[in-house]
């Protein structure tokens, strides 16, 4: 009686531990964590981080096009429609910085971050494609 | 295309992909994003390569210069729009528990990748020798 007692904590408590560390983010739970407050919890694939470096890629892909439209907008000297272009597409270049550092900092708020809202991921690619646009208008 | 103007609804639309499905595992949401993003830097890489056609090659003649430049801006227009549609199928799929959506898109845009830089080949080479 006494051995079944405690054989099942034992049990439960080693199955919920095990699969805490590769297994579905239910095994982790940030609750039971009562004497380390220091040690958040981590994803093992580090999925959070891998996210939030992807995030900085592109913004550094935007940056890279924005130089260049700035380039192209102020190659013929400061005209007033090369000026014109220019603050739009810094404009949007902030925009789209914006955009990944809120995503950034919603990733790094917790161990299990929300999924992306479309209405963000739309946000970001409305930026690229007025930025295209920007840059039609340029070229031609 | 009639689907694409259905999941147009839905990018403006987040409840509209919460009511349907299971949340799936979130590791699987974060792939989805990265997915994207990686799409969206194709794109942003197009449209860089545009803007790059238009000022590093100006000794091209203009009808040339502006066409490659603008073909690679549209490449990147479709790639940005695709990579937000195909991120708005993927998650719907992955809370319905379907397999996800199979794509020509890469096929499509590596076709188009390889066209302009055969072209921008032979006018370089055509530059030079004329």
């Amino acid at each position: 009686m006494s051995a079944g007692d405690s054989s099942g904590p034992g049990d439960s408590s080693g199955a919920a531990d095990s699969p805490g560390p590769v297994g579905p983010p239910g095994g982790a739970d940030p609750v039971g964590t009562a004497g380390s407050p220091a040690a958040p919890v981590r994803d093992p694939g580090l999925q959070p981080e891998r996210t939030r470096l992807a995030w900085r890629r592109t913004t550094l892909s935007a940056t890279v096009a924005a130089v260049l439209a700035v380039r192209a907008a102020l190659r013929d000297g400061a005209t007033p429609a090369g000026v014109v272009a220019c603050g739009v597409c810094g404009l949007l270049w902030l925009a789209f910085l914006v955009l990944a550092h809120r995503r950034i900092r919603a990733l790094a708020a917790g161990p299990r971050p929300d999924t992306l809202t479309p209405r963000r991921a739309t946000a970001a690619v409305l930026c690229a494609l007025a930025m295209a646009v920007c840059a039609a208008a340029l070229v031609s | 295309m009639i689907e694409f103007v259905r999941n147009v609804r839905l990018w403006f639309a987040p409840e509209l992909i919460r009511e349907e499905g299971g949340t799936p595992d979130y590791r699987f949401s974060l792939a989805n994003e990265r997915t994207f993003l990686a799409w969206l830097r194709t794109a942003l890489a197009l449209i860089g390569g545009g803007f790059a056609v238009d000022q590093f090659l100006p000794h091209l003649r203009w009808g040339w210069r502006v066409g490659l430049a603008l073909a690679l801006l549209a490449a990147g227009v479709l790639c940005a729009l695709r990579a937000v549609n195909h991120w708005v199928r993927c998650e719907r799929a992955m809370r319905r528990g379907e397999d996800l959506p199979a794509s020509r898109f890469p096929v499509l845009l590596s076709l188009v990748v390889a066209v302009v830089a055969l072209v921008m080949v032979l006018v370089v080479l055509a530059g030079w020798a004329g």
